[in-house]
């Protein structure tokens, strides 16, 4: 613990020390007389190189470098949600407290509120049981919206001594000692993980259940399981922060780790006034219930930049060991990405592609790996997920960057945003054409059962009509809408219909902004009636313009804003109003057909 | 504890200097430089137990290897803020070259400042009226944005941003307690001349500050000069209580002044030679704009860049897009056709508009006529493109209309004088009108009842 070596070198964010013999790699130190958080990436002979998660204006070669003994860690207990926690898990309400509106450097502050009284239910153990690692033993109401489950840490079993009953606890205290063959261990509301450690788990499933979104282009044609992983791409200005926003407030996962990865100091802020306002609709509880937030905007330290995302994982993972659906949003993983290679660059290591170093596509591939659906550790067979969702933002947007490559090598859901969508304001911007996702194989059983059979048919043939459409517009642009046969119009227009009535959804429309996968079924079965109908008529000769009355089109259209999540049933009045009008030009045909 | 000074230097490159063997020197610390019988201002960018090595903000011109003396100050840079400083000139480091006196009471700030804390800033909402109406409807400025203009050589970026300066204004609210600060890196005396005089005019020169570093001015200064006239702004927002208009011109400027230091100092590129941090140091100024709780000033930003060759994908358009919220696009086509301002819409965004508009803010369909107006003027560009291969003639009749459409809206909506000053009333409306050459069925955008409400078709000229 004593252990002190000194300073010898310092650029931006990287210090070199010497007299470093017997520090850990990855041990996190304190750096210089004002103590300020650091991390050893490098041990070379007696050097030490170390990143600093600080500004390091004003440090001097000779000052002093101390051990923690510890790796770089997290804090995990009850108090973590609703919490705001820098990059290295220093809460912002705190520092805000300590330093005032601007973050000064060199704050000590703990991850978790150490006087805060939790009411601990412990039920279950006695002296004297045997318990193991990741077994639940006592049971916390953190909010309203999620039960913390305290559990034996990962790699202790053994007998429960000094068992406390339930009552009011500060995270501090030691509910019971645990008597192992390495001797005793208390155990306490709250344990420590080091973030670049993957949490351990029993097995890791299949997924098969949908992290439904609410966001009709993802649930409908391009969905994530729970346990998935996805990537966003776009250049700057398509939306990938609404979406990501999108995808906090509505994915019905029980806990939700927003990471703002040097991205804008606003868009945290907007997110802190919002969530709390916001209702979650699985349970009317506010959404900031189930929400953890990890802010290091762009210009907060670099290299905290680059440790935040750790820091979220590892919070995802405690979380899913509890048994719960996780989502993990991380906006940017380019940002993160970019970190590393500043480091890289002030190491002067030899660059690969564009300046980032040669194990950025590892690094990704780690990060991601971290999520699954997992059989987790304990005594009961409890399930839980990590779901990642990343945002990555390509320079010029253009997609063969490496990150992005390198990305899709991890990932199984690609959303790519659209700079040609977003400039015409068709929000969400995700390119049905480009865009994949390999889970609608995986995910078909869960949604026929629990949704409708024929879901995933209508699935395809919305990318039927719209791959057709796609090559429709190709001749469209050489000659114009006029000279396509009636059947092709149709198909256009139907397109367009998929395109405005369908996929667009307006993030801030209190009707649209969340649609539940009924609601999602009830307007694929209304469009494509319409085109299967529609297209009847057109096949026996009768001209486009007879079935695109404008009332119809126009009810089509407005039916995503006009019908709420709750009021289902109202679309069978258009569709009534939809078989009306059919039958009326049946009729109509068919006399004069038979005349 | 007086300053050490050391005499003689062991290397100068480029904008850099090296010494030997320096002791208790901390990093980013600020330098003075003398040589002969006058002073220069360096910084120590990087420092180990065997070498400082120093940049030079007025350059490395003229000095020597054995008769330049350096004092370290054991300081981070720091400028002295006050009052006294509105209606003042400075060069990129924050000294007066007016004649006018030093300024002497104050605060001494580090001019690097500290991060907002996020929990502590306070989301901007209000909407400012610029009184031109591209803006004002379709990328609305909001009270503690940053929003750059993204211009090129030649079009007129100084003109619009001075159009902004002088008829900004929250709406039912008459310009109070404003100030401005200017800060000029590696712009044209013609460029700073126009600006100085055109604040003059309009009488807002006693609110200004202005911090100018010109295009013969040394180059490394630049790297200083939005980070001090930045100071300035944080002293007026959050202890003086103003609203602050911060205009950085030209930032291309500045970043090429920071692609010179790293490769002096031998880092590795990443693209287009910019060093790997560019983005970090750009949030580092950017993000100095913003709102804070419980305070009642506010810093908006302006940044003007011109993008090198019209490239919206190079380097410093596209980390400046991904930092600031939203950015002002100039169109040299439209700027051909005599369109002031040129602003080209669909490249164009606020970010914060969507909560800054619309019921309690300006008026209720705002929100609905702005993404109508942007959806039709996008389908404009495809029938243009179509028009071009077959002809206008062969068109569709709602295709027709979408040319007369787009021909209005460039001519009346984006069009309009220098000093035109429009509420967003007017603007409103005058969207409303042009929407008219459009059939009604293709206003998917707006609600049945704002079509009731605003609609009417203008039928065959």
């Amino acid at each position: 613990m004593d252990k002190t070596g000194e300073m010898y070198f310092i650029n931006g964010p990287v210090v070199k020390a010497k007299k470093m013999t017997g520090f850990m790699m990855h041990e996190m130190v304190l750096v210089g007389n004002v103590k300020l958080t650091g991390e050893i990436i490098s041990l070379e002979g007696d050097d030490a190189t170390i990143q600093v998660y600080e500004e390091t204006t004003g440090l001097k070669p000779g000052e002093p470098v101390s051990g923690t003994g510890d790796l770089l860690s997290v804090t995990l207990g009850p108090g973590l949600i609703g919490s705001v926690f820098d990059g290295i898990q220093r809460p912002l309400d705190v520092l805000k407290a300590q330093s005032g509106d601007f973050l000064e450097r060199g704050v000590i502050a703990n991850a978790l509120d150490m006087k805060k009284a939790w009411d601990v239910q412990m039920p279950n153990v006695k002296n004297g049981d045997q318990v193991v690692g990741g077994q639940v033993i006592a049971t916390v109401k953190e909010t309203s919206s999620v039960i913390h489950k305290i559990m034996i840490p990962p790699s202790i079993s053994g007998i429960a001594q000094n068992v406390k009953s339930s009552g009011k606890y500060t995270i501090d205290t030691s509910l019971m000692t645990v008597t192992s063959d390495d001797g005793d261990h208390e155990i306490k509301l709250y344990q420590r993980w080091p973030v670049r450690i993957p949490r351990p788990y029993i097995e890791r499933l299949a997924p098969k259940e949908p992290l439904v979104t609410g966001i009709r282009v993802i649930d409908t044609l391009f969905p994530i399981s729970k346990g998935g992983t996805a990537a966003i791409p776009g250049g700057f200005g398509t939306g990938k922060t609404v979406v990501q926003h999108q995808l906090a407030k509505w994915a019905d996962a029980d806990v939700i780790i927003y990471i703002g990865c040097g991205e804008r100091g606003n868009e945290m802020t907007e997110v802190l006034e919002e969530f709390p306002q916001l209702i979650d609709p699985r349970n009317g509880k506010p959404l900031m219930e189930r929400t953890i937030l990890i802010a290091n905007t762009s210009n907060m330290p670099v290299s905290a930049r680059e440790a935040s995302i750790y820091t979220g994982i590892t919070m995802a993972e405690y979380f899913r060991d509890m048994g719960y659906n996780v989502a993990l949003m991380a906006d940017s993983t380019s940002r993160w990405a970019e970190a590393l290679r500043e480091i890289s660059g002030r190491l002067e290591e030899m660059p690969a592609e564009e300046g980032f170093p040669p194990y950025l596509a590892s690094r990704i591939g780690d990060f991601y790996e971290r999520a699954g659906r997992a059989k987790v550790i304990g005594d009961d067979q409890r399930i839980g997920s990590v779901s990642v969702i990343g945002a990555v933002s390509p320079p010029g947007g253009d997609f063969s960057e490496p990150v992005t490559t390198g990305t899709k090598r991890f990932i199984r859901c690609f959303w790519e945003l659209d700079r040609q969508l977003a400039n015409a304001r068709h929000h969400p911007s995700i390119n049905w054409l480009d865009s994949y996702s390999e889970y609608t194989s995986e995910l078909k059983a869960w949604v026929s059962k629990n949704v409708d059979e024929k879901f995933y048919n209508m699935r395809d043939r919305f990318m039927q009509i719209l791959t057709e459409d796609d090559t429709l517009q190709q001749i469209i642009k050489l000659v114009g809408e006029d000279v396509l046969p009636d059947g092709q119009k149709l198909i256009v227009r139907v397109a367009n219909m998929i395109k405005v009535g369908y996929l667009q959804q307006d993030a801030f429309s209190d009707v649209d902004s969340n649609c539940q996968l009924k609601k999602q079924d009830e307007m694929l079965k209304i469009i494509l009636n319409y085109y299967d109908r529609a297209n009847k008529l057109v096949s026996k000769g009768v001209v486009v313009s007879e079935v695109l009355d404008d009332d119809i089109v126009n009810t089509i259209m407005r039916m995503k804003e006009n019908i709420p999540n709750d009021k289902i049933e109202a679309f069978k009045d258009v569709e009534t109003k939809i078989n009306e009008f059919f039958d009326q030009l049946d009729k109509k045909y068919q006399v004069s057909v038979e005349a | 504890m007086p300053a050490k000074e050391y005499v003689g230097l062991s290397q100068i490159n480029g904008p850099l200097i090296f010494i030997q063997k320096p002791t208790n020197v901390g990093y980013n610390e600020v330098v003075e430089i003398m040589i002969r019988n006058e002073k220069r201002l360096g910084q120590v960018v990087q420092i180990s137990d065997q070498m400082a090595m120093i940049q030079v903000f007025e350059g490395t011109n003229g000095l020597t290897i054995d008769k330049t003396r350096v004092k370290f100050l054991g300081k981070p840079l720091m400028i002295k803020v006050s009052d006294e400083m509105l209606g003042r000139i400075f060069n990129g480091i924050g000294q007066p070259i007016d004649n006018g006196p030093e300024i002497l009471t104050g605060d001494s700030r580090d001019m690097n400042g500290s991060p907002i804390n996020p929990v502590s800033r306070m989301y901007p909402r209000n909407f400012i009226q610029t009184g031109i109406s591209a803006i004002d409807a379709l990328m609305t400025l909001i009270r503690g944005q940053k929003l750059p203009i993204f211009s090129g050589n030649g079009l007129p970026h100084n003109r619009i941003a001075v159009q902004i300066t002088k008829q900004a204004k929250l709406k039912g609210e008459e310009a109070g307690n404003f100030a401005i600060v200017f800060a000029a890196m590696g712009i044209k005396h013609d460029e700073a001349n126009f600006i100085r005089e055109s604040l003059e005019q309009s009488g807002a020169i006693k609110n200004t500050i202005m911090f100018l570093n010109l295009a013969d001015d040394p180059a490394i200064e630049r790297i200083a000069t939005p980070r001090v006239a930045l100071t300035a702004a944080e002293y007026l927002a959050f202890d003086k209580n103003l609203h602050v208009l911060v205009l950085l011109t030209d930032m291309t400027n500045y970043c090429e002044a920071l692609r010179e230091l790293a490769t002096a100092r031998g880092e590795v590129p990443s693209r287009k030679g910019y060093p790997g941090y560019l983005y970090s140091d750009l949030a580092s100024v950017y993000e100095r704009a913003g709102m804070i709780k419980d305070r009642n000033g506010s810093i908006t930003q302006i940044p003007i860049l011109s993008m090198p060759n019209d490239d919206i994908t190079h380097p410093i358009p596209d980390l400046t897009g991904y930092i600031t919220e939203g950015q002002i696009v100039l169109n040299r086509d439209l700027n051909r056709k005599g369109i002031y301002p040129p602003i080209g819409v669909l490249q164009s965004l606020s970010r914060l508009m969507k909560d800054g508009i619309g019921k309690g803010y300006t008026r209720d369909d705002h929100p609905h006529v702005s993404s109508q107006l942007f959806a039709s003027y996008s389908r404009v560009q495809e029938v243009k493109a179509l028009a071009s291969i077959i002809g206008e003639e062969e068109l569709t009749d709602s295709d027709k209309s979408y040319l007369r459409f787009g021909e209005a809206f460039e001519n009346e909506f984006l069009k309009q004088g220098e000093d035109e000053d429009r509420s967003i009333e007017e603007t409103l409306d005058l969207g409303w009108k042009l929407l008219g050459y459009l059939p009604k069925i293709e206003l998917t955008r707006v609600s049945e009842k704002e079509i009731a409400d605003h609609y009417k078709e203008i039928k065959e000229i």
